[in-house]
């Protein structure tokens, strides 16, 4: 009853949004396109998400009526949002309101953080954007919430401990932001489930790029992955350490292939995605394309 | 005044301040007001005393408002205001419900050589420079400790079962939290004044209050020249003897209708005991002759005289600063750290040892769990004061809130700003122990975590990149120490600067501007 009278509320502020309106009425939707890789420049986050996922079909093609859905931004720092190295909030909670108007019986929203749980939560804007379109915001500080998997084929990283909502909810849509990382170089899809695993000391500990990869061989895995590639921290990451580590693209990227979408977000900070090594290494294990050029792209400029 | 009503206003008021103290400790999830702290705690006696006297907090007065109070009531403290003495009302309670002739006290002698000596040996250590008997004795660090230690991790166990059983019904209202304990040692005080202090109330009333607490004695002593005390109407009394069975202090005398007045602690159970209406609470009656005394000027000289003293000693704490704690090293240690940590804006080692009675406030309201407390870090004196421990949490880069909540001044304030500056430590690297070096691939964990980037990540072999501490921006929050993966050694650390330094501000860079195009 709560949750359906908060889709309501979502779904009806929703449509009182300006661009999304026109979305849905003007343009001709590019159905049957199939593309590999969504690319928007040059808007707010809600307005490029609303355009980006029209172009893949609408997130109806993820998320059908009465599901369970799992958004996993990246709340890892207790930091404001200016400084980008949480997921921006106004995505985060576009994103859910798409998913309650697909019919969506509930959104989850949690992390892993690294910094003081209940401070991300509440300085990255993430909590109230979540609580404001009607989705819950769930703890994942306390071991007890993780279950362990196996996962057989990986290399380094055969079992972990994941949030049980990773195995109880039916969609898994996966919010990084892409930044800076001082080890790996770039942080965006694939390394944003750190943030499920209880344990992340020993990916650290075990190869971490190999780890990385290994974990996206679980089945279990995002069906549709968008970087918000706003505020993209281009040193200090992946906390950040002042305003001046920001550079304001204003993009986004949409994939359902998330190596493919790491390796765009690779460009867009003007590295190598081979020099990335999680990127080839999850390309090699068949995880996903990162020969862009090969890739039916589409770009939008706004 | 006879009045019952006094009893009464004494058990609604005692009930309040505890469930305010006791939620103090044991709010797990943070819910107090951080500027709540300060008036709450204003009149604990020795936390304000010792924050006026040794850290020099002119405002912290409430021990100056207890001593007046004291003058002129007796040891109102003891029972409206002291958590300790309270909670062992609520104990005796409990005694009296479980056996009733534990209900039914008597007069009994005082122990007066012993109670002296121990406010002696507290206060004689105290102005030589020593804290450490007064940690283990102070009746609100005690009171602390016992929330700390027993109750709060009892109040999250309960807490888990029910945010468990919401959860499965998809309601995350209540939130588990893992309950890491304490290392063992520490657990030896705070457990043994657990049974000797339960035992004690439960059987025997406030007999801790007036043997064992300095704070108990040294009121009891001050209360002798009180002005308003518990009195006999001799003509009404028929030495019925119920005030002495409801006296927990066990010191009315009501064969020769006397009461021990430094010994009384205001509970106003006698008020109400007596059917003859002959105990009240008013105005010290001077008489010409017998029993009870009037104040007497030679003992209010004495005492006076005594206060001064305390008042002048502080001068002489102030100018000593022998207890430089002995540096920890075990050389089965790898990581080689000569000091310990301790909190921000507790300016170091010596002044903080100095001025910290554990009460263990900071470490339950420590967000990140960071602070802990101590073994022998700080020897074997500073036995649970709290440290900065780093395999436990690191210090939130955002948060201030143990400099605000320090009752006694081992901590003292320090604004957002000033405490990012504030180098509490250094990390050092030890690069055979990580993980780039000795297993040739990437982590980076202690970089990622670092705040201020004092952490930062060079080139090594290949596409590698390792570690690198740039010290002038290092704090020492110990987020790389924390975040560092290797076992059992950490191949990156803090040492403990013994006096807290001022770190320089991390520079900052314009940013180069964004992409016009999409680069694919």
């Amino acid at each position: 009853m709560r949750s359906s009278l908060g889709a309501g509320l979502a779904a009806g502020t929703f449509m009182s949004l300006g661009p999304y309106e026109k979305v849905l009425a003007g343009k001709p939707l590019p159905q049957g396109a199939n593309y590999d890789l969504v690319a928007v420049m040059g808007g707010e986050p809600a307005a490029m998400f609303d355009i980006g996922i029209q172009a893949l079909g609408g997130i109806g093609s993820f998320v059908s009526k009465g599901q369970k859905v799992l958004v996993k931004p990246n709340i890892g720092w207790d930091v404001l949002p200016e400084k980008g190295a949480n997921t921006n909030p106004a995505l985060v909670k576009r994103v859910i309101e798409h998913c309650f108007k697909a019919g969506a019986k509930e959104v989850y929203v949690f992390d892993n953080t690294c910094d003081n749980w209940i401070k991300c939560y509440e300085n990255s804007g993430i909590q109230r954007a979540v609580k404001d379109a009607g989705g819950k915001m769930v703890p994942g500080n306390s071991e007890s919430y993780y279950q362990e998997i196996t996962i057989p084929n990986g290399k380094k990283l055969t079992k972990a401990k994941v949030h049980e909502l990773v195995l109880e909810s039916d969609v898994f849509i996966n919010i990084p932001v892409l930044k800076h990382h001082s080890s790996t170089r770039m942080t965006a899809a694939l390394k944003n489930m750190m943030g499920v695993v209880w344990d992340r000391g020993y990916w650290h500990a075990n190869n971490l790029h190999q780890c990385i990869a290994d974990y996206a061989l679980y089945p279990k895995k995002p069906q549709l992955n968008i970087i918000d590639a706003y505020n993209v921290m281009m040193r200090n990451g992946p906390r950040g350490v002042s305003k001046e580590d920001i550079s304001n693209m204003k993009s986004l990227i949409i994939s359902t292939d998330w190596v493919a979408a790491d390796a765009a977000a690779a460009k867009m900070m003007s590295l190598d995605p081979q020099k990335i090594d999680y990127i080839p290494i999850s390309a090699g294990m068949g995880i996903g394309k990162m020969d862009l050029s090969a890739m039916n792209i589409h770009r939008i400029k706004m | 005044m006879r009045s019952v009503v006094l009893r009464h206003i004494r058990i609604v008021f005692s009930f309040i301040v505890l469930l305010l103290l006791s939620f103090l400790f044991i709010d797990f999830r943070g819910m107090v007001p951080d500027k709540a702290f300060g008036p709450l705690l204003y009149l604990q006696f020795i936390p304000s005393m010792l924050k006026f006297v040794i850290a020099g907090v002119a405002t912290a007065t409430g021990f100056v408002i207890i001593l007046i109070l004291t003058v002129l009531s007796g040891r109102t403290y003891c029972s409206f205001l002291c958590p300790l003495g309270i909670l062992q009302d609520v104990i005796s309670r409990i005694g009296g419900f479980v056996k009733r002739r534990f209900r039914k006290y008597a007069y009994k002698k005082p122990y007066t050589i012993l109670r002296y000596f121990i406010l002696a040996l507290t206060a004689g250590i105290l102005l030589i420079g020593g804290v450490y008997v007064l940690t283990i004795l102070d009746p609100y660090s005690i009171f602390g400790r016992l929330m700390t230690y027993f109750v709060k991790p009892a109040a999250i166990f309960l807490n888990n079962q029910v945010a468990g059983i919401l959860g499965k019904f998809d309601i995350y209202t209540l939130y588990k939290i893992d309950i890491k304990p304490f290392e063992l040692a520490v657990y030896a005080v705070p457990a043994a004044f657990l049974m000797l202090i339960g035992f004690l109330a439960f059987r025997y009333g406030r007999l801790y209050c007036n043997t064992v607490c300095p704070v108990g004695t040294f009121l009891g002593f001050l209360s002798k020249i009180s002005l308003f005390r518990i009195r006999f109407d001799e003509d009404k009394c028929n030495r019925c003897g119920r005030c002495a069975m409801s006296c927990k202090s066990s010191c009315i005398d009501f064969l020769n209708k006397h009461v021990d007045i430094s010994r009384c602690v205001n509970c106003f159970n006698c008020l109400e005991a007596c059917h003859e209406k002959a105990m009240s609470y008013g105005l010290v009656r001077f008489r010409s002759s017998g029993e009870p005394a009037g104040p007497d000027a030679s003992r209010r000289n004495f005492i006076a005289g005594s206060l001064l003293m305390l008042a002048g000693g502080s001068q002489i704490i102030r100018a000593q600063n022998t207890t430089t704690p002995v540096p920890t090293k075990d050389s089965t240690i790898k990581e080689d750290r000569l000091y310990p940590v301790s909190p921000p804006g507790s300016s170091g080692l010596s002044a903080y040892t100095s001025r910290c009675t554990a009460c263990s406030l900071c470490i339950s309201a420590c967000p990140t769990s960071v602070i802990q407390p101590s073994v022998s870090e700080f020897g074997i004196a500073g036995i649970m004061q709290p440290r900065m421990d780093f395999h436990r949490g690191f210090c939130n880069y955002e948060c201030t809130l143990c400099t605000e909540i320090c009752p006694t001044g081992a901590i003292m304030p320090l604004m957002l700003e000033a405490k990012k500056l504030t180098r509490i430590g250094k990390a050092v690297f030890i690069k055979d122990n990580c993980i780039v070096a000795t297993e040739k691939t990437a982590c980076g964990a202690c970089s990622e975590h670092c705040p201020t980037k004092a952490c930062a990540m060079i080139p090594y072999e290949g596409n590698l990149l390792i570690p690198e501490v740039i010290d002038d921006i290092c704090i020492g929050c110990g987020a790389c120490e924390y975040a560092c993966p290797t076992k059992p050694y950490k191949a990156i650390f803090v040492d403990g600067n013994p006096l807290h330094e001022v770190a320089k501000k991390p520079e900052t860079k314009k940013m180069e501007t964004a992409p016009a195009d999409f680069p694919f």
